[in-house]
This record gives C-alpha cells, structure tokens and sequence, in this order.
C-alpha cells in the first residue's frame, strides 16, 4: 500500500506541521512517523481527530507519500508544496524553504 | 480621502477587542474550530496551505501615505517582509500569526483601516477605478457612491448571510477600468441629458467556474436613488439565490435562469417600495461624502511641459516610463503614475516593507499624499506634476518600482495559485514568472503593444483568466499541473469572455504555447496600430489553434 503521514496546521501560527513518532508535531516532513499499513494509518487517523478535537491542530489530513532514496515525497503536488514551502523566491531574504526553483524543472 | 468619523472608530475598534477575545477563547479551547472559523473569516483571517492569511480591505483602493506606511510595518513586524497586493484593490499578507492578528487589527485601526468584508457571504469591499478622481475622461469621481454603499453595506443584518458572496463595483469613465460588468453589480456613474448624475447598473456578472457577463437592468438610476434600488436587487437576491448548492448561489445564476428582464421587473416591484424611505439619499449627504473626495488643489505647473521635453529628450528610459506609465490627468500640467508591481521575473503584486514605504515617501512629496491600488495588482500615484516626474522616476528606480510596463505583455495578473492558496489546483505565479522573462525586452514588449495576461490557479478565477487577452487557467490533471489557454477576453466596457483553445500545456510548455500566440498574432496584424484583441475578435481563434496543435486542432482538455 501508499505509505502515508499525518499533517496539519498548528492552531496558533497555522505552520504545517506532521506528526512524529513520539506523537509531536513538527515542522519537517522528513522526521514525520511513516504508516505503512493499515492498522496504522487508522491510528493516524485517530490521533488526528484527538489532535483537532482538542485544538493543538486544525485542518487535519492523512495524505500519500512515496520514499525516494530514503526521502519522503508527497505523491501530489499541493502537499509538496506544504512541505517544501512555496516553490518561488517570494521575499528578499526568504528564497522558499527549499531554495529558488525553476518552475520548468 | 474619506476620514472615520466617531461612529466609525468606535465600531471598527469594538470590532477589534470583540476579535480579540474571539481569538482568545480559540486559542485557550474554550471556542472549537467549527464555531471560530466563521468568526476569523468575517475579520479577512482565512487559512491557507503554510500559515494564516490576512486579507486587509482597502476600500475603492485608496490608501494614504500614513496608511501605507502601517501595511509596511505590518508586513515587517508581523509577517515576513512583503505583502501582496490583489485583484480587489486589497493587499493579502501571507504569513501572520493567529495569535497577532489582534494586534494587527488594532495597528490597522489606528490607521482607519481594518479587514472587514474581505471573506464570508456579505457585500465584499466595493472595489472602483483606479484612476478615480483624476482620470482625464471621467464623467464624476466614483468612490463617494462606493463610500456610501461601503457605510451602507458594513455588517448590515439583512445582508450579511446571503446565498454567496456579493461584489460591486463602481465606475466614473465610459472606459470601464474597473471590470464592472463581471461583478454582482456594477454601477457606470454617468450623466443624463440634463446633466443629473446617474447610473447604469448592471447585474450579475461574475467569472469562477461559470463566468457571465452582467446585464444592464436600468439605463439611468438618479444617484438619490443608490441605495433604494440596491436594496432592492439585494433583497430579490436574497429571496431568490439558490442556497442548496454554492456553485449556483451567485446572483449570476439567479439572472441568468430568471432572465434578466423577469429579474429587472422584479427589481422594480421592490425598489417602487423603498423609492421613497429612508433610503433616499439626501443631497446634503451625498455632497458631505463627495466633500472627502474633494480633489487637492494643483497648482498650474505648465514648466512641466518643457521640463519633461528635455528629460525624455536626456533618457530614453525615462521617455519610456513616461509613454508607458503615465496617463492623461484631468488638469493638463499632472499625470497620473501607475507604479508597476510587475518586475520583470518577478512576483505579480508582491511589494516588499521598504517599497511600500518607498511609495509612502514619494506620494507624500509629490503626489498629494495620495496612492490607489488597482484590481491590475498595480499601485497609482493618481496626481503627480509633469514638473515632478522625473525626481519621482528616479525615487522609483531605486526602489526597483520602474518597469515601464503597465499595459504590457509583462504586466500579468496572477493570482497567489498553488504557493500559497488552499483552494488552488496549480501553480500561477511561476507561470508568470517564466512568461515575463520570456518577453521581458523593451522592445519586444513594444513590439507587441498591449496585451493583458492573467492567470488562474483554479477555477475561482481570481487571477481573471476568463477576461485576459491571453488566460491561462491551471488545473490539477493526475496529479500535475496543466493550464487551459483562453483566448479573446476582455474585462473593460466591451466585455468579452475568453474562449478556451484547445487541450492544455505542461508546465514547462505553457510559456512556449503563449509565444506561440503572440507570435501568430504578429505575423497576422493589419498593421502594429491593431492590438492583440483586435485582431483576435477579426480572425477568431482557428489561426491560433492551428499555430498551436498543427491543422487539426484539438478538443479542449
């Protein structure tokens, strides 16, 4: 099956952040806890829903990643977008949180 | 510009405190997201897909250098540097904090400035001509009637809770800058043969998933009138707009399976019952709210004229700018200065903290301490002296805020798109990114003349795609990204809605297809007097679509 991971907004800034495996939430993808069958998406799924219901959280989704190489990929292109940051250089000083990219590229 | 009067500032900071310990109360668990989000979207905090969004309302556009100067702050101690500015004259910030956005409202407040009326099922911020109060072919300054639907419209109880989001938009000129017939309503403020002043009012326009253009229901509405007759056509809307599905609450909908001329009737029927109430606008208050907008006094500065013969003469680039940048005013020794927000290479309607107070400067030293922000993410210096262009040129081209390229193939609009919006499918702003560096050469722009991108980055259509010259609408097709081209549409006062080409572009062939049009557009002009558009609404699309998919042109992705 997709692997999968846990992610969300944090209530108080609204940054991304996916869950860990010590049940923290954290702002990189690439330290987010991995389910990699069923009974532990469910899991996910259940933290999640605690998560919301008791306002540390908001906007709560199990979404599909892929590993490459021992990094995590999100299968689609907005939940890259979430992990990476915005894809431009949008700001002096702020070239993306994973640098300028080219869009063709 | 208008001022807050005590009523106003007493509102707008009740509102503040009210937030705060909305927030408060979020933040402490005691209010769950369900119960909040309504709340933080009637105060322009919406969620996005890195952080919060605060939509800040800038009603008609107008901004003073004061007010300017506290978006710079906000985006500097709140947020990450910049902000941007959008297609509804607002500026957008893209990173705030929940728990500062209290504190941002009062800063804003303190400015006469809040974000009201920015999200939700209400009477949105009422957008106007940029160019307002100073245009050279304007019947009558627009933003007094925008002020008064905006007093009327604040929080109103009947209101507030429509079938779907509500947009008006008013214009002076018989040149339609303000893009009112793809509004809920646009007013055309005119006069009448015996020189009343009036509007022609157009209902249900609108782009998104169905885009439509508005229909004229009243050819001359007495300004007294204004309020009557919106009441009217809201509260018909307000009956009558669908609530079962949102993609047909708008009142497009309503007109379009009602039929205009059911609708203007039943209009009518309404408006007979409100005609002559408290609704009736009062002359006295209509010229104490004209009064705010009062033009500033310009003295004649005919040295100008010479001044900026020689200047040109000295700068090529400047004559450029000039050319480019620089309208007719109403008064012959002023101009109007559109400062573009569209480097070449760079991000449609981003302004850093240190443009914004650039700006600031320069419109409190030469422009009557008076910016506009236009639905074209652009921001308008409306009254500058030909004597003082030059020094405001080169205040601008330190600040790199002097592309002479309003107008042009470079001057994009774009929405935020995939980067940043929760809603998008696709990205839009590299996309705008990769075709300004394309065709970013003076000459080549020049060359082309004017031509009017605008990119979407879903169907919403905030970018404006469906009345670009050339739109490009990004859609997510398994799981990439893909941009449906449009063709021949138009925003002023012929109004056009664009015609999808054909099957969509990659990414990384969107930017070719694009230099594929303009480059079949050049080869089949009458002569370079023949703009993009016109030229497109004499052959149609089939030269276009042939260029871009060979003999047999393709269905539509």
């Amino acid at each position: 099956m997709v692997s999968k991971v846990l992610t969300a907004n944090r209530l108080a800034d609204g940054i991304s952040v996916w869950l860990d495996a010590s049940g923290n939430w954290v702002e990189s993808l690439q330290a987010a806890f991995i389910a990699r069958h069923a009974e532990a998406v469910a899991a996910l799924d259940a933290t999640g829903k605690t998560a919301f219901a008791d306002n540390k959280v908001v906007d709560v989704n199990v979404v599909d990643v892929e590993e490459v190489d021992g990094i995590l990929r999100p299968l689609r292109m907005r939940e890259r977008i979430r992990a990476e940051g915005p894809s431009i250089a949008y700001a002096p000083g702020y070239h993306g949180l994973s640098g300028p990219k080219n869009f063709a590229a | 510009m208008y001022r807050y009067d005590e009523f106003d500032h007493a509102f707008v900071s009740a509102r503040v405190e009210q937030f705060r310990d909305q927030v408060e109360r979020r933040l402490s668990g005691e209010l769950a997201e369900d119960a909040f989000k309504p709340l933080r979207l009637m105060n322009g905090v919406y969620l996005q897909l890195h952080a919060y969004m605060l939509r800040v309302a800038i009603p008609y556009g107008t901004l003073s250098s004061r007010q300017m100067r506290m978006l710079a702050h906000i985006a500097r101690k709140y947020d990450r540097g910049y902000g941007h500015f959008t297609t509804r004259q607002n500026i957008q910030y893209n990173w705030p904090r929940l728990s500062d956005t209290p504190d941002i409202l009062k800063d804003l407040a303190s400015v006469e400035m809040h974000a009201l009326q920015t999200s939700g099922n209400c009477i949105r911020n009422v957008t106007a001509d940029h160019f307002a109060g100073a245009a050279a072919d304007e019947v009558a300054d627009p933003r007094p009637y925008a002020e008064i639907l905006r007093q009327w419209s604040s929080v109103h109880p009947e209101f507030s809770f429509l079938p779907r989001k509500f947009k008006i938009a008013v214009t002076g000129a018989e040149r339609d800058r303000a893009a009112i017939q793809v509004h809920d309503i646009g007013l055309h403020l005119k006069k009448d043969e015996n020189g009343k002043l009036g509007f022609a009012v157009y209902v249900g326009g609108g782009q998104g998933r169905t885009p439509m253009i508005a229909k004229k229901i009243r050819d001359f509405l007495p300004e007294e009138d204004l309020l009557s007759y919106t009441t009217a056509i809201m509260r018909v809307y307000n009956l009558y707009g669908r609530r079962d599905n949102k993609y047909k609450a708008r009142i497009k909908i309503l007109v379009h399976e009602t039929g205009a001329e059911e609708l203007a009737r039943q209009v009518e029927v309404e408006f007979a019952n409100l005609k002559n109430t408290e609704l009736k606008l009062p002359d006295a208050d209509i010229q104490a709210i004209a009064g705010y907008f009062a033009p500033p006094a310009l003295a004649n500065r005919a040295e100008g004229w010479e001044n900026l013969a020689r200047w040109k003469k000295a700068d090529p680039a400047f004559a450029e700018w000039v050319h480019q940048n620089v309208q007719p005013h109403k008064h012959p020794d002023y101009g109007m200065v559109t400062i573009s927000l569209k480097p070449i290479g760079g991000i449609p309607g981003d302004a850093t903290d240190s443009q914004m107070e650039i700006v600031a400067d320069i419109a409190e030293e030469y422009a009557f301490d008076e910016i506009r922000v236009s639905h074209e993410q652009n921001l308008i210096l409306p009254h500058v002296a030909l004597a003082d262009l030059e020094p405001v040129y080169r205040a601008l081209v330190a600040a790199g805020l002097a592309t002479a390229n309003a107008g042009l193939i470079t001057d994009i609009i774009a929405c935020p798109g995939l980067d940043y919006c929760a809603l998008a499918n696709a990205r839009s702003i590299p996309v705008a990114q990769e075709i300004s560096s394309r065709f970013g050469s003076p000459e080549r722009q020049a060359e082309i003349g004017d031509l009017k991108i605008k990119i979407s980055g879903c169907i919403n259509a905030c970018g404006h795609h469906h009345v670009g010259h050339i739109g490009l609408l990004g859609v997510e097709k398994k799981g990439a990204e893909l941009y449906q081209i449009t063709l021949g549409g138009s925003g002023d006062e012929n109004t056009s809605i664009g015609e999808i080409i054909g099957r969509g572009f990659e990414p990384e062939k969107v930017t070719d297809a694009v230099e594929t049009i303009v480059d079949t557009y050049l080869g089949l002009r009458r002569d370079q007097s023949e703009t993009f558009l016109e030229a497109y609404r004499r052959v149609g699309p089939q030269p276009f679509k042939d260029a871009l998919y060979g003999g047999g042109a393709q269905e539509a992705a």
